[in-house]
């Protein structure tokens, strides 16, 4: 992700040209001339956002000093493969695009290394959360192409008793084989996970384990402590959500539900004092240590709409962004929430200032139903850009279109199985 | 703590009861003229309140405002604010909410007869109740000196088709049951089974909810309510609440295209009636009787006790007996907090976590309870010959969470627990997606192979009209009834 802090008086000149990225509020055109997001094959999602100061304020209403911070442009993007490249890649294919967009930003005049500046303002994400770890846009396309085919040449009317289940299986994969002969459609196999990506993903595995474990006498010295510190800041840290306001609810609902996934991203002020801005660094941490280790495969915790999701820090840590890509329209995402996750969702966010009272961290808050909803969408900002590489997908048709294609390549099925793949087509 | 009984005096009648005895109804969705003139006819209009009566009353009158009809009778602005913004904005707000309540193509508000444009917006909506025979006499009774006040935007008449909807099955079968002596505690706790009991403060503003809250609504100073006409706030007893024992009220007029749906049946089954009554049967998930498909297991739900409704789809996870798609079955998906699974603190943390892989299969919808609506609707016309459909009418207190949330996220969703690209096989629009795909399908799945499907579904109901109303409280009908300061 880059945080660009914009130039004074251009807000007005760059909300322009990003629309100019759009077929329609909300949804980015994938060929637009700026950053042609379609022709990069391992972009899952792309956005570009400004992100004002909304809620700085909040702090003053209750007399605390209020940290001056600039308007940033930020442009996030999830990709298969190194980070790094893929800016690389940006800016190889795209650099006059994203020059004219960071023009707008200070410091980057004409004659500056885009890349270089491109990277001087990465901002590394505290946290990050993948769906499904490894699954790749190639694939999802190719699996997409497959269960479509598969879908319109099933038959569908055949009387329940004459059906052979093995023979409409191996009739299916014959046809499959044509097409695919015929150049119609393409599968590949799926390409092998980098061994330095794997060696540097076990290391972390049980290293952050190990330190922990190695901290361990530290931990129990400090655990009272920290217990009874929370429990202060838990009864006595300001709690502030009024109801958003509602044009800029609905500017933001403007660019919702075009597709069936949706942006979000939202950000504000961590709650001031050096116990919050500790005690959410070690969340976060834990969090992304679960998000690469424990979850990754298709939910978390209870929820299974989420694609990405990351939280940065930015402000020297003064303030948290949260940007992420769900499926659902904004209220039964943050339903979800609420019903299946509301401890997740405290453990994460409970640090941002004014957030619903919490009881040992977990408890309480965002079950505080209407003061967690207010709280949300007051903080959350307009994705103006947001790029989808797959749109019309959700990600149950992505686990769905998975698991036919983990059947189709299945050798050798028994009578179940292949019931059980017909039924997911 | 001790709780406060319920003030039955204080709440509209329709709250508690649906009329079945009065068969005859009609809506008058009016527009204010005169202010003063319009507060005096409410001053002394007959609202019929929720308490049970020796001999059930022969005639019933609520009163209903939209947001508009608040401002239209002088209520000040800032306590207008104090209502819920769905409520502010309205049912045809904006093309953000139409996307999401799938009121696009013919029921796209531009088209609506009322409720889609500010000129077309009622203020006030007078429902009318009786016995047979007598609706003329009691409208032209208490709708006496109402036009020195009020002009009329439409009339929404009613008919009677003997609890049989104009597709022709038995509705209005399954309604929640109200916690009215408030047993239930009113906190925040995980329920893992599915309850058809819901706590008062679901339909009833002032009171707490099923999280245990209070939902927001307009809460006054005390000084705005010098003769403490209302009752005050139960959480926050010094202020004045002009909420309490007040519903919001979802009207919506749902034209039925009742020839198209059984022509397009009767195609698909080439004209044989069994199976045409099974594939429409499938598509509501009750037999045309009222029966479920799910038959009748009998199952302990608590605050339900008829046995068409003693089901859940726990053991019908893949929709071999019910489609998962079927319309009952996604405008209720009867399922609790949690997915099911053993009793004990292991069990509950696996499944919390979501590491119970079959529980999470079947968790892509869950906690029915905070999405229950309270139905109080009424047919209109007589097919074949009249234009007819519903008078869909649910009160709720929080809008987005129960009738929005229903309505977008479960019957026009083309994604409702794991289906692909088919909405609501009856109330869906049926209509492409922005990109272009097809939605108007409906799939039945089958245990031995690939699932069963009806392509090319047309639109079979079309909205005429809608708004979001406030069905206030007695007292807060006499405080909108005065000019206050």
């Amino acid at each position: 992700m880059v945080v660009a802090p914009l130039a004074a008086g251009r807000e007005a000149g760059l909300r322009e040209l990003l629309d100019t990225m759009n077929v329609t509020p909300g949804m980015a055109d994938p060929a637009n001339a700026l950053l042609p997001f379609g022709e990069f094959e391992r972009l899952h999602f792309a956005r570009f956002a400004l992100l004002p100061d909304t809620t700085m304020g909040d702090l003053e209403a209750f007399d605390l000093p209020r940290p001056h911070v600039p308007m940033y442009l930020c442009f996030l993007g999830e990709c298969d493969g190194p980070a790094d490249k893929q800016l690389a890649e940006f800016v190889e294919r795209a650099g006059d695009g994203l020059r004219r967009l960071f023009s707008h930003c200070e410091g980057f005049g004409t004659g500056a290394d885009l890349l270089a500046k491109l990277k001087a303002h990465s901002a590394p994400a505290a946290a990050g959360y993948v769906n499904w770890i490894g699954r790749t846009v190639k694939h999802i396309r190719q699996n997409s192409a497959l269960q479509r085919l598969l879908s319109s040449c099933v038959p569908r009317d055949a009387a329940a008793a004459v059906i052979d289940p093995q023979a409409m299986r191996r009739d299916l994969l014959a046809f499959v084989q044509d097409e695919m002969i015929a150049g119609r459609l393409v599968l590949t196999s799926t390409e092998r996970t980098p061994t330095g990506w794997q060696i540097g993903n076990l290391m972390h595995a049980i290293g952050v384990p190990l330190i922990g474990l190695v901290l361990l006498p530290l931990w129990i010295v400090m655990l009272p402590i920290v217990i009874v510190l929370l429990r202060h800041h838990e009864k006595t840290d300001p709690e502030f959500c009024p109801r958003p306001d509602r044009a800029a609810v609905r500017e933001m609902q403007q660019l919702e539900d075009h597709d069936l996934t949706n942006s979000f991203t939202a950000l504000g002020p961590v709650k001031p004092g050096l116990f919050r801005r500790y005690l959410v660094q070690v969340i976060l941490l834990l969090i992304d240590y679960a998000s690469r280790h424990v979850f990754g495969r298709g939910h978390l915790a209870r929820v299974q709409t989420i694609h990405f999701a990351r939280w940065v820090f930015i402000d020297d840590k003064v303030r948290v962004l949260f940007a992420s890509s769900y499926d659902g329209s904004h209220e039964s995402y943050m339903d979800d929430f609420v019903n299946k996750a509301a401890w997740g969702l405290n453990l994460a966010f409970s640090h941002g200032f004014g957030w619903p009272r919490t009881d040992w961290l977990v408890k309480g808050g965002a079950h505080h139903e209407l003061r967690f909803k207010y709280y949300q969408r007051r903080h959350q900002v307009p994705t103006q850009v947001w790029y989808k590489a797959y749109p019309g997908l959700t990600l149950t048709d992505l686990d769905r279109n998975q698991r036919i294609r983990e059947g189709f390549d299945m050798h050798s099925v028994s009578d179940e199985q292949a019931r059980a793949w017909l039924r997911l087509l | 703590m001790t709780v406060q009984p319920v003030d039955y005096d204080d709440i509209q009648g329709l709250v508690r009861f649906g009329y079945p005895r009065l068969k005859q109804a009609c809506f008058l969705l009016l527009r204010v003229t005169h202010p003063e003139a319009a507060r005096a006819w409410i001053a002394q209009a007959p609202v019929t309140s929720a308490t049970k009566l020796e001999s059930p009353p022969e005639t019933a009158l609520h009163i209903a405002f939209t947001s508009a009809g608040l401002r239209a009778l002088e209520l000040a602005e800032d306590i207008v604010e104090g209502f819920s913004s769905e409520f502010i904005v309205g049912m045809s707000s904006d093309s953000s909410r139409a996307r999401r309540l799938g009121d696009l193509g013919n029921s796209d508000p531009e088209c609506w007869q009322w409720g889609g444009s500010p000129h077309k917006m009622p203020h006030v909506m007078v429902m009318l109740y009786a016995m047979s025979g007598g609706l003329e006499e009691w409208g032209s009774k208490a709708m006496a000196q109402a036009e020195d006040g009020f002009e009329q935007l439409a009339l929404l008449t009613t008919s009677d088709l003997d609890g049989v909807e104009p597709f022709g099955f038995v509705d209005g079968i399954s309604e929640p049951t109200i916690d009215w002596e408030r047993e239930r505690p009113a906190r925040d706790v995980e329920l893992s089974d599915y309850t058809n009991r819901s706590c008062l403060g679901e339909y009833l503003l002032g009171y707490p909810n099923e999280y245990g809250e209070y939902t927001d609504r307009p809460l006054l100073d005390a000084l705005r309510d010098p003769d403490a006409i209302l009752a005050r706030a139960e959480d926050a007893p010094d202020w004045a609440d002009l909420g309490r024992n007040g519903s919001y009220l979802v009207l919506r007029q749902l034209k039925q295209n009742v020839a198209d749906f059984w022509r397009f049946i009767d195609e698909q089954v080439q004209g044989d009636p069994v199976r045409g009554k099974q594939l429409a049967e499938a598509m509501v998930g009750r037999t045309m009787k009222g029966e479920p498909l799910m038959g009748h297991p009998r199952e302990t739900i608590d605050g339900e006790r008829d046995p068409r409704n003693t089901f859940t789809y726990r053991s019908d996870t893949k929709g071999l007996r019910c489609p998962i798609g079927a319309h009952i079955r996604r405008s209720n998906p009867r399922n609790g907090d949690l997915p099911p699974g053993e009793p004990g603190f292991i069990s509950w943390a696996v499944r919390t976590l979501g590491f119970d892989a079959e529980g999470l299969a079947n968790d892509l919808v869950s906690s029915t309870r905070f999405h229950r609506l309270l139905r109080r609707g009424r047919e209109y016309g007589v097919p074949p010959h009249e234009e007819t459909g519903l008078h869909f009418i649910c009160l709720g207190a929080n809008i987005a969470r129960q009738f929005e949330f229903v309505q977008s996220a479960w019957l026009s969703g083309v994604r409702f627990d794991g289906l692909s690209n088919e909405s609501d096989p009856l109330i869906g629009n049926h209509l492409p997606r922005e990109d272009g795909t097809a939605t108007s399908t409906f799939s039945m799945p089958v245990d031995s192979g690939p699932d069963r499907r009806v392509c090319g579904l047309p639109q079979f109901v079309t909205v005429m009209g809608g708004a979001y109303f406030f069905l206030p409280s007695l007292r807060a009908l006499r405080y909108l009834s005065r000019v206050q300061p």
